[in-house]
């Protein structure tokens, strides 16, 4: 529409959103839909360019593209595919924050009198563009990495339920991500929020492509993350080892099962919201309109009905890894196995029923606010619940302080703070003084950087030797550790006091100088974070370099669960034999059972074959986001028929999967065996 | 429940009364067959919640005419009729087709299936004239809030039946390549659970739309 915006020193820029009437071939797509008139902007499409460029012709000069199509890009197997995710999640969480870097150095400076480097429509694209990346991007890959990774080794299975379907969804998360980063440098994003309330969402507000990228960014992966629920749930109960009864899984397992219960019931939700959000600006429909009988809080309403259930989505997965951790450093079987089961499922109940205390302020009146006010609060029973849980595991245990178990303490310790400011901001007379104000913003990253950012940092320091075969490096775990908890520390307890002095959030520009001071505490908070961030990848690298002298067999930590029984990697097909299961702890009572690993009489293995039309449906599904994005409609609906064309070409092909010769096996578990003997040979001469 | 953890107070001790491994030899048990309806039920009911969400936002706007007209302007009772009856009859001829299946006739099944797919397609096509007057007389989706919750509903059902025939197609090929295999039976079964839900739906669609519209 390529209307021109004020900029913060009054000056007009122009727009970046492209013609206002769409050309028939070309769409809305002009010359200056490159917002290069921002100097960071520009930047920051010339590192990537730079990186990109630097990646392709690295790829391309190892020859490394058929490697990556064949045995990756094209891969159903559940263990690769969950390495993609965190590999997405690690690179979307650099984007995401940087956006964070932004905002803290621009609110130290706006703060402190001047004006800041982030022109107030930019700044609010960041915003945005923060928290969708944060959430959709890096937790929810994060967590559906690990269920991947780690659910169907814990179970016993040699894959999940539908391989293909898995491979799919991971595709189309990848879709959304790569239309969210093509945002930043064709175009715009959304200046509304996170959440996209409207009328400012809508056609007459945000008459942009901003907002389009991140309709279109969203159904798309969240349609992924429908189909991956559906996936994991059906594994779970189809796809036991004999014996594995409900009350034996594992304690990750199970939250994984009712995450992905929550998943299943939740995104419909949101698909339909967002639905009825893009035919009101695509179509015109008055759905969340303020005239013709729209309304627009029905929006607010059915968003957070997804909304809460999503908090929940990203915390009970983080807690199942908790639960694994804690016992294994702790040396004892978890305390409480039965209420940990019962406080998950209690959980994703009432996860259902809080999701107004989001909007107390809309004026539902005192009932309905006592009544989401009180479910709120009793939500902190069952959590509560598996804090003691683990103290209680920890308590008398012979606890070892490996890195897991350090974020994990962490974790108790910080999680409970924003536990407890949540309770407060539940009670609805002080959410009308703390609504939309800094406090919120400190208390919901207490909860997510404390409770899932550190989560997802134990399970990868947990499970990295499960599926690389050797150990991460302790040193540099334990400066990103640090970086991580003080940084975290530093970065959100002057939020809380500012929002006590009642600022609220979402601010580029101020008028006095008294909050400088904290402003600029936050910053070097997320300065620590930086080291934190930095560190991890360091820690990577220098754990890589090592790899030889960090080597380990297939249970490094002297585990408790079915994962620690294979090699580390795993061999693809998980299990030469299927386990079969006799208690709770099935690996640790395999052990103390003085269980030998079954070396000859091998059967061959179904498999699943690879297959490419994951990669390739959801590449044309990018296609068609990009031309709904920028209406080019004859882009759009050649994608979309391709789309269902190469869709229904797929279901005619029959020959799916094969069985692995038992040669193949027996050479692979060969060579583990004559792994683990000359392993065990050093540690005897040793 | 700590009792799960006593089926055996015997350690290493004695001999190894645990066997650990699942030899098995006989491929006849593939996990992917039985967990394909468990997989389709939970689908459908992700879908069933998705409608869920769309009949609450109608009940929300369904009152919003914005002065303009309202159902009882608007709706023709008895063609709406003819066209539940069309996917009532098709529920019931998809049911013959799901008997000569276990009956093992492949004729008879891929002729069901195809009588099934022309009361699908009447359905859709007394859909399409139905939308196509609203359209002509201005009761388009843009009108007012109540019309775009009773476009949308409708229409995202319409658009199941419609990747119901297309899925309905698809598999009278299958079944004329492959014949009524294992896979395939699989597959017609599937379809079936879908085309009755879209059914159980239209029957709600029918009765909280259509007719509460008309009578209240």
């Amino acid at each position: 529409m390529a209307t021109s915006v004020p900029d913060f020193s009054g000056q007009l820029i122009r727009g970046t959103q492209g013609a206002e009437v769409a050309h028939p071939f070309w769409g809305k797509l002009t010359w200056d839909i490159f917002p290069f008139y921002d100097p960071i902007l520009l930047g920051t499409f010339l590192v990537v360019v730079a990186g990109g460029g630097a990646l392709v012709a690295a790829l391309t000069y190892y020859r490394l593209w058929g490697y990556l199509w064949n045995e990756w890009f094209t891969s159903v197997d559940h263990k690769k595919i969950g390495i993609m995710y965190m590999i997405l999640a690690t690179v979307m969480l650099v984007r995401g924050f940087s956006d964070a870097v932004l905002m803290r150095g621009h609110q130290a400076l706006a703060s402190a009198g001047y004006v800041g480097y982030l022109p107030s429509y930019h700044y609010d694209q960041v915003f945005t563009a923060h928290g969708v990346i944060m959430i959709f991007f890096v937790a929810m890959p994060f967590i559906t990495g690990f269920m991947n990774y780690i659910m169907p080794l814990q179970i016993g299975a040699r894959d999940v339920a539908f391989p293909f379907l898995n491979n799919f969804s991971f595709w189309l998360t990848v879709s959304g991500a790569i239309l969210i980063m093509l945002s930043l440098f064709v175009g715009e994003y959304a200046a509304t929020g996170w959440l996209a309330y409207p009328p400012l969402s809508g056609l007459t507000f945000s008459p942009g492509v901003g907002m389009d990228y991140y309709l279109w960014s969203l159904n798309i992966a969240g349609i992924g993350t429908t189909l991956s629920g559906i996936n994991l749930i059906v594994t779970i109960v189809k796809m036991r080892a004999p014996g594995m009864t409900w009350m034996r899984m594992p304690i990750f397992t199970w939250t994984t099962l009712i995450t992905n219960i929550l998943i299943v019931a939740t995104f419909p939700v949101l698909t339909v919201t967002l639905a009825l959000l893009t035919a009101d600006r695509y179509i015109g429909t008055n759905f969340f309109t303020s005239d013709l009988g729209g309304n627009p809080m029905m929006y607010v309403n059915l968003i957070w009905i997804w909304g809460h259930p999503e908090v929940y989505i990203l915390t009970l997965p983080i807690f199942g890894i908790f639960s694994e951790i804690v016992p294994t450093f702790s040396r004892k079987r978890l305390f409480g196995y039965t209420s940990m089961v019962y406080a998950t499922a209690v959980i994703m109940i009432l996860s259902y029923i809080v999701w107004l205390h989001h909007f107390f302020t809309m004026g539902a009146g005192a009932d309905v606010n006592s009544f989401f006010g009180i479910t709120t609060m009793i939500i902190s029973i069952p959590t509560g619940a598996k804090i003691f849980n683990w103290l209680f595991t920890m308590y008398k245990g012979r606890i070892s302080f490996e890195l897991p178990m350090m974020w994990t303490v962490a974790f108790l310790l910080t999680f409970v703070v924003g536990g407890m400011t949540g309770v407060l901001l539940a009670i609805p007379p002080a959410d009308y003084v703390l609504h939309n104000s800094l406090f919120l913003v400190a208390h919901f990253h207490n909860v997510i950087i404390g409770g899932v950012v550190f989560g997802i940092f134990a399970g990868i320091n947990y499970w990295w030797p499960k599926a690389f075969g050797f150990k991460l490096d302790r040193t540099w775990g334990l400066v990103s550790f640090w970086g991580w908890v003080v940084g975290f520390y530093f970065a959100f307890m002057p939020l809380y006091l500012l929002g006590l002095m009642g600022v609220t959030r979402r601010l580029s520009q101020f008028e006095d100088t008294i909050y400088a001071a904290y402003f600029f505490t936050a910053a070097i908070g997320v300065a620590m974070i930086a080291v934190g961030v930095l560190a991890f990848f360091v820690q990577i690298y220098v754990s890589i370099r090592n790899r030889e002298a960090l080597a380990v067999d297939g249970d490094p930590w002297n585990g408790r669960t079915l994962e620690w029984a294979t090699s580390s990697p795993p061999p693809y097909y998980n299990f030469a034999f299927t386990p079969r299961v006799y208690r709770r702890d099935a690996w640790e009572h395999m052990k103390q059972a003085g269980y030998e690993r079954k070396t000859d009489g091998f059967a061959p293995i179904h498999m699943p074959h690879y297959t490419a039309t994951g990669v390739v449906i959801s590449a044309l599904w990018t296609v068609m986001g990009f031309a709904l994005i920028w209406h080019i409609w004859w882009l759009a609906v050649a994608s979309a028929m391709a789309s269902l064309v190469y869709g229904i070409a797929h279901t005619f092909n029959y020959n799916r999967d094969y069985y692995v010769p038992v040669d193949e096996v027996a050479d692979i578990e060969g060579a583990r065996t004559k792994r683990e003997a000359a392993r065990n040979s050093v540690v005897a001469a040793e | 429940m700590t009792d799960m953890t006593a089926n055996g107070p015997q350690q290493a001790s004695e001999s190894p009364p645990f066997d650990f491994h699942v030899v098995e030899d006989d491929h006849a048990h593939e996990h992917h067959e039985t967990g394909t309806m468990l997989g389709f039920w939970l689908y459908l009911m992700s879908d069933c919640l998705l409608f869920g969400i769309l009949f609450a936002v109608h009940a929300v706007l369904g009152q919003s005419y914005a002065a303009g007209p309202s159902p009882a302007d608007l709706f023709e009772i008895e063609l709406v009729l003819v066209s539940t009856f069309m996917l009532l009859f098709s529920s019931i001829t998809y049911g013959f087709a799901m008997i000569a299946m276990q009956q093992g006739s492949k004729v008879g099944t891929q002729a069901w299936l195809a009588v099934t797919g022309v009361f699908g397609l009447a359905f859709l096509g007394l859909s399409i004239y139905e939308f196509e007057h609203l359209w002509h007389i201005g009761a388009t989706p843009m009108a007012s809030a109540a019309l775009s919750s009773f476009w949308l509903l409708v229409g995202t059902h319409g658009l199941h039946v419609a990747a119901g025939a297309i899925w309905l197609v698809v598999l009278l090929a299958q079944v004329q390549i492959h014949g009524l295999t294992h896979e395939n039976k699989r597959r017609i079964a599937c379809l079936s659970l879908f085309w009755h839900f879209l059914d159980l739906i239209w029957i709600a669609v029918f009765s909280f739309v259509y007719l509460t519209g008309v009578l209240l």
